[in-house]
């Protein structure tokens, strides 16, 4: 590995790559003022990537996965999927969110799963309810298929979103901090869960977090991004690190590594914007 | 932080406990237990209801009896005579179907056009604003004062009472409604987005669910106000080709000064709005809103 800070994937790369991200500018509007959320930001996502965006709050890394999934139309720079231009939202790039309640409340699981595989026309009902079921198997919840959403738990929720989600068969998995409002013990299960889920499956996935850990747990692939506006800072290789090397050596220097690369020279600036 | 938060202190250590749980069986003390009867009851909303209605029932019949002048106020007893002799010749329930013809009438056109408004407003920003700014200036407006006009535009009839009744219905769903679709969190709609949904479908598959208790909320609003337009617009306008309604019916037996007939009408109107209430609302919401965890 190199320590050296290296400038992102270069272009040639192209060719091989699901997802390009070119030069993109975000920016969206307030009442008051229009925000650039991330600046002139590029990388490639490979077939079989688990890629992660780090950073800080305020990096734009929420916004670059909505841009990803459709929701937000870059200013400037070029979204390509498979070669093809991303220009709204679609079931091609299904999305995972933070909350809690992106889950129907008037579907059980299983509807809730089959839905969007009946809503996209990809599969007739009886074949929809009965992939619905695999997925559900997968990521557990047999015992819960009938229940409906509002009596679950914070963690068996995001099960059935990540259920719901890949039983589309995506492109591509976009996963906007899918397990930020979870419980610690919960979330180190689900963690795993997902790594379980990659070997058996093997799907590709872009995955949100502020955590350094996470990143390095979760990400094949990470990148870090600068605050106000995000910038890419660094794109670094995590695949060898799962949760058995949490405490190792390597898994500690890369930990820092990054840690430094986000706080070194903005604690000052930080402090002074979180005072504020 | 490098300093201990209690400084000067130090924790004195001290042994450490293990102990083993016991098994649920192990227990002594019964884990389920049934509740009494009683208790079981007062968990039951309609029986608190009933206790409420009983004790209005009972207040009503010792006032009426200390007044003791069947002209003015009869007691309750004498006006569920009246009442099943009125449903016994039949009239009664002739009254009502007329009421519920026109209601129904009023309250489907209402509906629909509050379906239509709500449905632009969530497809734009000039929708919305088209809305709120209708709804802003009709909502206010006693459905009952436009009688006078509709009877100018649409003569005496069944056509005056449906427009006063739709105007009465149609502000209340549509504000709720919109209200209701405003209020849809996020992560829905873009789920909803995300499947590759748009316009009516998204609007029918995403919002309208996830905004049925607002919009449940509103339809009961809309019921509420056209009963209440649909009896006050009888009472003033009478009868029209033969058939009056309820409020014609209330209206005759007061000129004939059949008071405990009057108050049978207005028990009838009662009992009806407390049937539709607690029993055809209720029901539409257990199996909806209640059962999807979106309302108590």
């Amino acid at each position: 590995m190199d320590t050296s800070p290296q400038p992102p994937a270069k272009a040639p790369q192209n060719a091989t790559a699901l997802l390009n991200v070119r030069d993109v500018t975000l920016r969206y509007k307030t009442p008051e003022q229009i925000v650039t959320a991330t600046w002139r930001v590029s990388f490639d996502v490979r077939e079989g990537d688990r890629f992660v965006l780090l950073g800080p709050s305020g990096c734009g890394k929420s916004t670059l996965l909505k841009a990803v999934g459709g929701f937000i139309e870059p200013a400037e720079g070029k979204i390509m999927l498979r070669g093809q231009p991303v220009l709204r939202p679609g079931p091609d790039r299904m999305m995972v969110f933070q909350e809690f309640d992106q889950l129907l409340p008037w579907k059980t699981v299983l509807a809730n799963v089959a839905f969007p595989l009946i809503a996209a026309g990809r599969a007739k009902r009886a074949e929809a309810y009965e992939r619905a079921r695999v997925y559900v198997e997968k990521v557990g919840l047999a015992r819960a298929t009938d229940a409906y959403p509002h009596t679950l738990s914070g963690g068996m929720k995001q099960r059935v979103a990540i259920a719901r989600a890949m039983a589309m068969k995506p492109d591509i998995l976009l996963m906007d901090e899918p397990y930020a409002a979870l419980d610690a013990l919960t979330r180190r299960r689900m963690q795993e869960e997902l790594l379980g889920l990659w070997d058996d499956i093997g799907f590709t996935t872009l995955f949100v977090t502020h955590s350094i850990e996470e990143a390095i747990i979760v990400g094949s692939r990470i990148l870090v991004l600068s605050p106000h506006p995000g910038q890419v800072m660094a794109e670094l290789d995590a695949s060898t690190f799962d949760h058995r090397h949490l405490g190792g050596a390597d898994f500690q220097s890369l930990h820092r590594r990054i840690h430094t690369m986000l706080f070194a020279d903005s604690a000052v600036a930080d402090a002074e914007v979180t005072h504020e | 932080m490098s300093e201990s938060y209690y400084t000067g202190r130090r924790a004195t250590p001290r042994p450490e406990i293990l102990r083993k749980p016991l098994q649920a069986s192990e227990i002594g003390a019964p884990v389920q237990e049934k509740l009494p009867l009683a208790l079981r009851l007062a968990d039951q909303s309609w029986a608190r209801r009933l206790l409420v209605i009983a004790c209005v029932s009972l207040l009503w019949e010792i006032n009426a009896r200390v007044i003791n002048n069947t002209l003015l106020f009869p007691t309750f007893i004498e006006t569920t005579i009246a009442l099943f002799r009125a449903i016994a010749d039949g009239v009664l329930l002739e009254r009502v179907a007329t009421s519920f013809r026109i209601l129904a009438m009023g309250y489907g056109a209402g509906m629909l056009a509050a379906a239509i408004l709500t449905g632009l407003a969530a497809g734009s920003r000039i929708g919305a604003d088209i809305l709120s700014t209708l709804t802003a200036m009709f909502n206010p407006l006693p459905a009952i004062a436009l009688l006078p006009l509709a009877l100018l535009w649409f003569g005496l009839g069944t056509g005056s009472i449906v427009f006063v009744v739709v105007h009465s219905v149609l502000w209340a769903v549509a504000l709720n409604t919109h209200v209701g679709f405003r209020s849809v969190p996020d992560a829905q709609r873009m789920a909803g987005q995300n499947y590759g949904l748009r316009g009516l479908r998204y609007v029918c598959l995403i919002l309208v669910p996830a905004a049925l208790p607002s919009i449940l909320s509103g339809l009961k609003i809309g019921w509420a106000f056209a009963w209440r337009t649909l009896i006050a617009a009888e009472l003033v306008f009478g009868v029209s080709s033969g058939a009056g309604g309820l409020g014609w019916f209330i209206f005759e037996r007061r000129n004939a000064l059949e008071t405990a007939d009057v108050f049978a009408g207005l028990m009838t109107v009662i009992l009806i709005g407390l049937f539709v209430e607690s029993v055809i609302f209720r029901a539409v919401e257990n199996r909806t809103v209640i059962r999807w965890g979106m309302q108590r």
